[in-house]
């Protein structure tokens, strides 16, 4: 069961061949057995999620299921969950239950999908290996001395491993795209605002943005089918209509014009994962696309001007978390001042306290224009340079991440760790939506392919991600560990 | 040395929704603690705000009533610094892009010359919640009921000279948001509270001097004795040597002193950014002119047309539309007896007078407007005179009546204008005074009419107040005349 995609799954609870609780014992028993070697869940909610099968069973046999009634999945720990701890990865949430769900979470159950857990991530969502989180290092099931990517690791490693057909997590610079590139799934982060904030703990506002991981782009449509649309309770989520996404899954490619980034094929690319990628475009060309170079001329301000937004909203958006009215209070503060300063400095990790200070700094006085006013023109003229290459081809392709999964461990330096974002964080900048999916191997370990498309595109992504996935059997492939394990 | 006061206001007008700037939760005065915050107002992770509708229409509505300019695009910026009772670690407000630009009001200052005081601009932001520190024991208990209640903050340009002109300016402002409907400017539940900017200068110097802040004060009094103060203070300070530091004070009532609070070297670097959680505010013209036809008459406009239309004097015109529940009663009052000078002696005389006796606002008024302007128009139609008037006023007052003309049947105070009848009761006086009539008699005919009064006494007496005064006075003095 563990090797099936969630629309095989919700095939066999249709036809009856499964049950919701047959499915979900199933899942929950995997990740009782294998997790302590991934540590890819900080919460199981076993209890809830046989009560929910229950109840989904009654629901199908009712005839009042839909498509997803019964199919379990798990969520990232940034998605707030009404009555179950929401740790964001960190110290300072690790006693927090918040009294209610975010829309995704609403929708996802209102869906019938049951949820096995929370996942782990890198602390407040920052980071690119899952190194980060206060409950330790995500390991990579095709390769445990590697990591999994971050900061969605612990959805991409559970996924990848079997432990649950699908997750949710959350892409800010690239965090849902590379590690599913890592663990050799499909991740897709959507255009921003597609999907609702509402009840995401906020890491870099103007940039989050949550999505689907599965196996496949089929799976992934169908979660999105679920999770977008507008909330009113997000002013950023967009109103506009949500198409149905697996409807143009099996649109034909013939005629597609697939641009290459120069910027994307440059320095400090892996040799093998460029192969890896430009066959991937050859596949393209045999489905009738036709490829060109194009530019993206101002990719290299990407990472610094990521480097200040992102920390400049993070200061503040992390600035609730005092001590004074949830979450981590140190003992017996002498005064006010070191309630907040000792409640922050245990509660915040290393890497969490390093981008509030970058952002605390970036914003104050005789530095924001430097900086912030700075960062935001150049926003604007990486958006212009998606824009306008948009105006030549349908999608751009390249390498999710310049190297396959590293080792543990491996990158102590924060900037060299930075650079491992650099294909992905720009298109968080322009608010365009963005892919990765399984292409091929290399060093023994995943290469992701990203496929990047204009604003509201997830439709075509989607379509051309899963062509691919008829045409190669990349996503089919299991890591050892998720069969071992078995 | 001759000395200049430089005064500039920032009023904070706590707005009258329903619900918050950014939730759905109630904003109404007075409940327990924390029981009118939900998680938006908590702060609580991953909770987003949704700007309030009715907010941005209110401070529009202000905006187009001080003549400012209203820029298509707005912008929310966070306000970043820890205290507890500010749960987001930021207070969501305006700083590059507000919602209302440069406006002016005019002020009428005691000698009914007006002036007018440049509006800089206004914004909105959220109120933070309050820190209460009497009820616990060496700690301090947080009410955020009062987080996120819609405020909007009137920067004025330095524009006033004195004390008085600074009060003037917040009742001009407390005027216009009152007959906007968008605060109810109570004071003294913070509805209304300003922070005032004072700098001395030498007279006839373009520069300013260095300014002083004076936090939160919450009356029109507060404010001139507050400005008072600081004046005194910084003007002995140079005199004396010193010099003003910048800093921000805080007024002390109770001592009627202002008191340092934190220097400017002490002031937080507050990382102004623009919110990413809230979309600019795009207003366009059909809005704003939607909004234009909904401004009720504004002060300033019912002033000048209570001096020109209707003939009041300056002072009348200023009293009678300072506030619009005043206003609307007296022309009210104006509509149903038709006079308007009348109307105001009457609203600003009687009626003020008993409302201030009972401490009662206008609204609660025991004598309605459609009652008094009955009242007056039975005095205007001779049925009653001005003494029996007073009466009627007094027993509608009481309740005693339903109308004028009910109290006035009831007492009998119907006034008595028959000839006869009033000729009879004077010959009845004369003839009960003899004593009087020989005095009146021998009397300097300069000095006669000084004693007339005492036979109109009487004969008002005998009448119980209802004969005309004037028939009286007239017919007395012909009777007594005859007996020369």
């Amino acid at each position: 069961m563990h090797d099936k995609t969630v629309t095989q799954l919700a095939a066999a609870l249709d036809s009856g061949e499964l049950s919701c609780r047959e499915l979900t014992s199933h899942f929950l028993q995997r990740i009782e057995k294998t997790d302590d070697q991934l540590n890819s869940f900080i919460t199981v909610t076993a209890e809830q999620a046989l009560i929910k099968a229950d109840a989904a069973d009654k629901a199908r046999a009712s005839g009042k299921a839909g498509k997803l009634t019964g199919i379990p999945l798990a969520l990232k720990d940034i998605f707030c969950t009404q009555g179950v701890k929401t740790s964001c990865g960190s110290k300072m949430l690790d006693n927090f239950i918040a009294p209610y769900d975010a829309t995704v979470v609403e929708k996802l159950s209102a869906a019938g999908t049951i949820s096995l857990g929370k996942t782990n991530m890198d602390e407040f969502a920052m980071g690119s290996s899952n190194e980060n989180s206060h409950y330790g290092a995500v390991k990579n099931p095709w390769d445990l001395s590697a990591v999994p990517g971050g900061s969605s690791g612990g959805s991409a490693a559970a996924v990848a491993a079997g432990l649950i057909p699908a997750a949710m997590g959350t892409d800010t610079g690239g965090s849902i795209r590379q590690p599913a590139a890592f663990c050799g799934i499909t991740g897709l982060k959507p255009t921003y605002g597609r999907v609702s904030r509402y009840g995401m703990i906020a890491y870099a506002s103007s940039l989050d943005q949550a999505g689907p991981m599965a196996r496949t782009a089929e799976d992934c449509a169908h979660l999105m089918n679920v999770i977008a649309g507008h909330d009113v309770r997000d002013s950023t989520s967009v109103a506009r209509g949500v198409p149905d996404y697996t409807e143009t899954l099996n649109a034909p490619l013939s005629g597609l014009k697939i641009g290459l980034p120069t910027e994307y094929f440059g320095d400090g690319l892996d040799p093998e994962v460029e192969k890896a990628v430009r066959d991937a475009v050859k596949v393209y060309e045999s489905l009738g696309a036709s490829v060109r170079d194009v530019s993206l001329p101002h990719t290299h301000y990407a990472i610094p001007a990521y480097y200040v937004i992102a920390p400049a909203e993070a200061s503040s958006n992390l600035s609730r978390f005092d001590g004074v009215r949830f979450g981590h209070r140190c003992d017996a503060p002498a005064d006010l001042v070191d309630l907040y300063t000792r409640s922050r400095a245990e509660g915040f990790g290393e890497e969490v306290k390093r981008r509030i200070l970058i952002g605390t700094h970036t914003l104050s006085e005789g530095f924001f224009d430097a900086y912030y006013t700075k960062a935001q023109q150049v926003r604007r003229l990486i958006r212009q340079d998606f824009l306008d290459a948009f105006e030549d081809v349908d999608v751009l392709m390249g390498p999710a991440s310049p190297t396959p999964a590293f080792d543990l461990g491996a990158k102590k330096d924060p900037v060299s760790m930075y650079l491992q974002d650099i294909y992905t964080i720009a298109v968080n900048l322009a608010g365009i939506p963005g892919i990765s999916v399984p292409a091929g191997f290399a060093g023994g370990r995943p290469v992701g392919l990203q496929i990047l498309g204009t604003h509201f595109a997830e439709a075509q992504l989607l379509n051309v991600a899963h062509q691919f996935q008829q045409a190669t059997g990349w996503h089919l492939q299991l890591p050892a560990f998720a069969e071992e394990n078995a | 040395m001759q000395w200049e006061t430089v005064i500039g206001l920032e009023v904070h007008v706590q707005l009258a929704t329903r619900s918050k700037i950014f939730s759905g939760a109630s904003t109404a005065f007075g409940a327990e603690p924390n029981t009118q915050a939900c998680a938006v107002d908590l702060g609580l992770p991953g909770v987003l705000p949704v700007l309030n509708e009715q907010a941005v229409a209110m401070a529009v509505q202000f905006g187009l009533a001080v003549h400012a300019e209203i820029p298509e695009v707005s912008v929310f910026d966070r306000k970043n610094y820890f205290y507890p009772d500010l749960p987001k670690g930021y207070q969501t407000s305006q700083m590059y892009h507000p919602i209302v630009g440069a406006g002016e009001v005019e002020i009428t200052l005691d000698d009914d010359t007006t002036k007018r005081i440049r509006i800089h601009h206004a914004h909105l932001e959220e109120d933070a919640g309050k820190s209460l520190h009497e009820d616990f024991h060496g700690m301090t208990g947080i009410d955020l009921n009062r987080a996120g209640t819609p405020l909007l903050e009137i920067v004025s340009e330095p524009d006033m000279r004195s004390a008085k002109e600074a009060a003037a300016y917040l009742k001009a402002i407390h005027s216009i948001v009152t007959y906007l409907g968008i605060s109810d400017g109570n004071m003294a539940e913070g509805s209304m509270r300003c922070d005032v900017n004072v700098s001395v200068r030498p007279k006839g110097q373009d520069a300013f001097g260095t300014r002083a802040e004076i936090k939160n004060v919450n009356s029109f009094r507060f404010v001139e004795r507050a400005i008072a103060f600081e004046v005194e203070r910084q003007i002995e300070l140079i005199e004396d040597g010193g010099k003003v530091v910048q800093e921000t004070r805080l007024f002390d009532p109770e001592r009627d002193e202002t008191r340092s609070m934190r220097t400017k070297e002490e002031a937080n670097d507050y990382r102004y950014f623009p919110c990413p959680d809230l979309l600019p505010v795009v207003l366009d013209q059909a809005y704003l002119d939607h909004l234009r036809s909904q401004l009720p008459e504004l002060p300033a406009d019912k002033r000048a047309r209570f001096q020109s239309k209707l003939g009041l004097s300056a002072y009348d015109a200023n009293v009678l539309s300072a506030s619009r529940d005043m206003a609307e009663f007296f022309e009210e009052v104006h509509r149903v007896c038709g006079d308007a000078k009348q109307a105001a002696n009457w609203v600003q005389g009687e009626l003020s007078g008993a409302l201030n006796r009972e401490n009662l606002s206008i609204q609660h008024s025991p004598v309605s407007a459609q009652q008094l302007g009955e009242l007056i128009s039975r005095v205007l139609d001779d049925t009653i005179n001005g003494k029996a008037a007073k009466q009627v006023f007094q027993a509608l007052w009481n309740g005693q009546g339903e109308s004028a003309d009910a109290v006035i049947e009831a007492k009998g105070l119907k006034q008595v204008t028959d000839t006869g009848a009033i000729e009879a009761m004077i010959d009845q006086v004369i003839a009960e005074s003899p004593a009087q009539v020989a005095q009146y008699r021998d009397s300097e005919p300069e000095k006669r009419g000084k004693m007339i009064g005492y036979f109109v006494g009487q004969v008002m007496k005998a009448s119980r107040g209802t004969a005309n005064p004037q028939q009286v006075n007239g017919l007395l003095k012909e009777k007594l005349d005859a007996l020369l």
